[in-house]
């Protein structure tokens, strides 16, 4: 198997359609866009059938190439295969080629479609570069490829400013969690003198845990937390993904729900080395990931925008991931990575299905009883919707539960961390499924037959149709793997076998001895007994009250939602306004960096000080010989004057030398 | 003593001479004391010996140089010159100027030259010697000098032709 | 017997004329006949330091110097009636077409 064949694939495809395609057809462009990660797709199919019977760590360099030597340090193009890289890569291939080929029908009325294609193989390339890397350095070349690729598809309608705008803005809040990024791997090169992970998972293991407070291992820890809280929106750099819904809807489901956004989860997972010797860095990850998935989830209660919904739900569902790390169950962790891929992707493309069967309409105000008109589609949302609010048998429900039960376990303030999260999954079942009823059920409220101005496509608008079968067959299969995606991580106390957890062990075992964390109940067998059973009823329980009271609010008594609006009139606008963030960033934090760029760097120092300077110096060369110019008066007396001025210097020279 | 004398008057003479030719405001005044100042100054050179010199002096100096500057300030008719204000701001500086610029001078020479004497006449410039001089060890310069007066003489007639 | 140095410094108050005579005067003329006043001091010490040092070589310059001078005066002459036809003044103040 040559693994950097994987991340190639996808590239070539990316610079075929990038460079040629203006000039192909439509009809080309899918072809190889399509082609390429769907090769990429069963290549990676064909390594998993060779990996899972014997599964172990492989590390392959690319021709043996060195990327980078400075005297002890260096770099390889080193990839590596090992369980967590083969889920991730399994997961990053298949879910892109199933949106590969929904986009083939989405966008097909949209101009750029080569550029889309592209971007979206491009994007492909970095994030397997990304999952399959050995090292730090290659996995930060994959981050930052994809934080270019969604600025790129996230302004993909770039002619529209908000577009423009939000992609800036994504790229940018990204680069601040970059810097952290970086700081801890200059920290790594420092001390560890490599940025290999065996090699620096080896000296991290040889360090004692730091429980007495904090030091390098903190330090790295909340430094690459950092990095996470940019590239997997959590609190406080959460902000670029709601704006990034400005993007193609393929674009939110791909990049923004499935990939991207996991990268961060995944990094901390590979990571967790670091996190288990430093337990103020991992409290502080499970905080994180807690605060966001609540503070996300009240957001989304009062959206209006169904991406938007759906966007700040993949925030809290974000924020439960984080919180798995931070509590060290990071396969349950993944776990929900990959349910939540399944889901969330189908519930963006599902979406993205209604959007366009409205012609453009985004608004779900505008939207109702769509379940006649679009079946498919509400058949598989339906699903998703299920497995989003861990109703029983979905795969939502087995992963959020096995999250929400290892946090209860964590320490002795986990009980905090579980009820937040209860409360939480109670939200998002809400939500879910005030967005399902406002969207299939009651009366159509949109205008029909109406040219969408507002909307995102240029599709005239007519009653609302279902997609065509390309955009309908992804969906399905997507529906599918929602339900049974969970059967593979059943714990034992429901009769499953957790395969999953087994088989992510070996990732995750490599601390026990010295973490400080092994004193206290949680080894990474999990101890699956009727106390689980207990917090699953529990949790089926708040979501069954979630789904109950959407129930009420948005299909028996519908005038519900605006009474209690008009009741709680001031915390009804903070939620609809996001608590306002985005405005206090921008006084808090872009205000004054503009009025420090604009007074003190642009015109104090660029035209004050550099203009000034130069300016100066051509004016003195300017006053210099406008003095010099009174010689040349065209005044011959002057001229005689002047004469007679320089042969008197030269006598006087010429007597005071002759005198000495 | 009679040297001295002799030189003293002359050199008295040579002086008052230059000074009026700055002080007078017509040009024709200025032209006529320079002309005794040249004829002061050849009978210096009589005195020191250079008596070819002192008849070339007063022939083509005084006597073919100065008439042309008569000549040529009557046919331009010039009158009294005007004051302007540059030429006050002149006064003011060069006449101290000067003044102290020749003391200066002649303090020095007097330091570099004190004691040493000249005997009257003791260097005899006849013109035999004169002669002799210019048409051998000079040769080159003199013939030069002689197209050197010819292409001035085409110079001043193409300069002050009358535009026909 | 007359030291060499009375010589030159009277050739010096004579040159210190013709500079000064040269700086104030507002009649072209007038400088012109400064220079040839000038000329006529240096003439006299070439003349006083060839008898002093007994070379007669000095009175040979001394000749071409008058050479010179009457070919100058000449055609300076001829310049100065030129200069007066176009700009029917002798005051040199006047002439200043080329000042800024």
């Amino acid at each position: 198997m040559i693994l950097w064949l994987i991340p190639i694939l996808p590239i070539i495809g990316a610079a075929i359609n990038g460079l040629l395609g203006r000039k192909f057809s439509n009809r080309t462009v899918a072809a190889i866009g399509l082609f390429f990660p769907g090769l990429a797709m069963v290549y990676t199919w064909w390594i998993a059938a060779q990996f899972f019977p014997n599964p172990h760590t492989i590390v392959q360099t690319f021709y043996d190439l060195t990327w980078i030597k400075a005297g002890a340090f260096s770099v390889q193009y080193g990839f590596q295969l090992d369980q967590l890289s083969m889920l991730m890569a399994l997961i990053v291939t298949g879910v892109g080629f199933l949106i590969h080929v929904y986009s083939v029908g989405y966008m097909a009325h949209e101009g750029g479609y080569y550029r889309f294609f592209s971007y979206l193989n491009l994007f492909m390339f970095f994030m397997l570069t990304l999952v399959l890397a050995d090292n730090y350095l290659l996995m930060f070349v994959g981050w930052e490829g994809v934080g270019l690729a969604s600025y790129l598809l996230i302004g993909f309608f770039f002619l529209r400013d908000s577009a423009s705008a939000a992609g800036k803005k994504a790229f940018i809040v990204n680069r601040i969690g970059d810097f952290g990024f970086l700081i801890a791997l200059f920290l790594m090169i420092q001390h560890f003198g490599t940025l290999n992970f065996a090699q620096v998972f080896d000296k991290v293991n040889g360090l004692p845990a730091e429980t007495a407070g904090a030091g390098l291992l903190t330090a790295i820890g909340l430094l690459l937390l950092l990095g996470a809280t940019g590239k997997s929106a959590q609190i406080p750099l959460y902000v670029w993904l709601p704006d990034a819904m400005e993007g193609p809807t393929p674009v939110s489901a791909l990049i923004h729900a499935a990939t991207m956004v996991t990268a961060g989860v995944y990094m901390i997972s590979r990571s967790n080395a670091v996190f288990n010797h430093a337990p103020i860095a991992m409290g502080a990850v499970a905080i994180i990931g807690c605060a966001t998935a609540f503070f996300a989830a009240t957001i989304g209660l009062v959206q209006h925008d169904i991406k938007r919904v759906l966007a700040y739900s993949t925030v809290s569902q974000l924020g439960y991931m984080v919180m798995a790390c931070g509590v060290a169950a990071y396969s349950a962790g993944m776990f929900h990575l990959m349910t939540h891929a399944f889901f969330k992707a189908l519930l963006f493309l599902g979406a993205g299905s209604v959007i366009h069967a409205l012609g453009g309409e985004q608004d779900m105000r505008k939207m109702g009883g769509l379940r006649k008109y679009i079946p498919v589609t509400f058949w598989t949302m339906t699903a998703a919707t299920l497995a989003i609010s861990g109703f029983p048998g979905f795969s939502g429900f087995f992963s959020k539960d096995e999250i929400l039960y290892r946090a209860y376990l964590h320490g002795s303030w986990g009980w905090i961390l579980w009820l937040v999260g209860l409360i939480t999954a109670f939200l998002t079942a809400f939500y879910m499924f005030r967005l399902w009823f406002l969207t299939f059920f009651g009366e159509y409220r949109g205008d029909q037959g109406h040219d969408q101005h507002a909307g995102r496509e240029e599709h005239h608008g007519h009653a609302p149709h279902e997609s065509p079968k390309v955009m309908l067959i992804p969906l399905v299969i997507l529906g599918i793997l929602s339900v049974a995606g969970g059967w593979i991580g059943i714990p034992k106390v429901m009769g499953g076998s957790n395969h999953f957890e087994h088989y992510l062990a070996p990732i995750f075992e490599q601390h026990a001895a010295t973490s400080a964390q092994a004193a206290e109940a949680e080894p990474t067998a999990e101890p699956s007994g009727p106390p689980e059973l207990l917090f699953s009823v529990a949790a089926t329980l708040t979501a069954f009250a979630g789904i109950g009271l959407a129930w009420l609010f948005y299909y028996k008594r519908r005038d519900l939602p605006e009474k209690l609006a008009a009741g709680l009139h001031g915390a009804y606008v903070t939620l609809e306004n996001k608590y306002f963030v985005d405005e206090f960033y921008g006084a808090a934090v872009v205000k004054p960096i503009v009025l420090g760029s604009t007074y003190l760097l642009w015109k104090g120092i660029d035209v004050g000080i550099i203009d000034r300077t130069l300016n100066d110096s051509a004016d003195a060369a300017r006053d210099v010989s406008r003095g010099f110019r009174h010689m040349q008066s065209g005044n011959i007396r002057s001229y005689a004057g002047w004469v007679a001025a320089g042969a008197a210097a030269v006598v006087v020279f010429m007597i005071w030398r002759g005198a000495r | 003593m009679l040297h001295l004398a002799l030189f003293l008057i002359f050199g008295v003479i040579a002086v008052v001479g230059a000074i009026n030719l700055i002080a007078q405001t017509h040009p024709i005044n200025s032209a006529l004391s320079l002309v005794v100042v040249m004829g002061s100054l050849a009978a210096e050179y009589l005195l020191l010996g250079a008596e070819f010199l002192g008849a070339i002096q007063v022939i083509v100096y005084a006597g073919a140089i100065m008439v042309l500057f008569v000549f040529t300030i009557m046919l331009l008719n010039a009158g009294a010159e005007e004051q302007t204000r540059g030429s006050k701001v002149a006064i003011i500086i060069g006449i101290p100027g000067m003044v102290i610029g020749s003391v200066a001078v002649a303090w020095a020479l007097i330091r570099a030259h004190t004691g040493a004497e000249v005997p009257v006449g003791s260097l005899y410039g006849s013109a035999q010697g004169i002669g002799h001089l210019l048409f051998r060890d000079f040769l080159l310069p003199f013939e030069i000098t002689s197209v050197l007066i010819l292409i001035a003489i085409m110079g001043a007639v193409v300069l002050a032709r009358r535009e026909s | 017997m007359v030291p060499i140095s009375y010589y030159l410094v009277l050739s010096a108050i004579l040159f210190a004329c013709g500079v000064l005579g040269f700086l104030i005067k507002r009649n072209v003329i007038t400088i012109f006949m400064s220079i040839e006043l000038m000329l006529n001091a240096v003439n006299l010490s070439f003349v006083a330091f060839a008898s002093y040092w007994q070379a007669l070589s000095g009175q040979v310059f001394v000749f071409f110097v008058m050479v010179v001078a009457a070919a100058e005066a000449a055609v300076g002459l001829a310049i100065i009636i030129a200069v007066f036809r176009t700009r029917q003044t002798l005051n040199p103040d006047r002439v200043n077409l080329l000042k800024l």
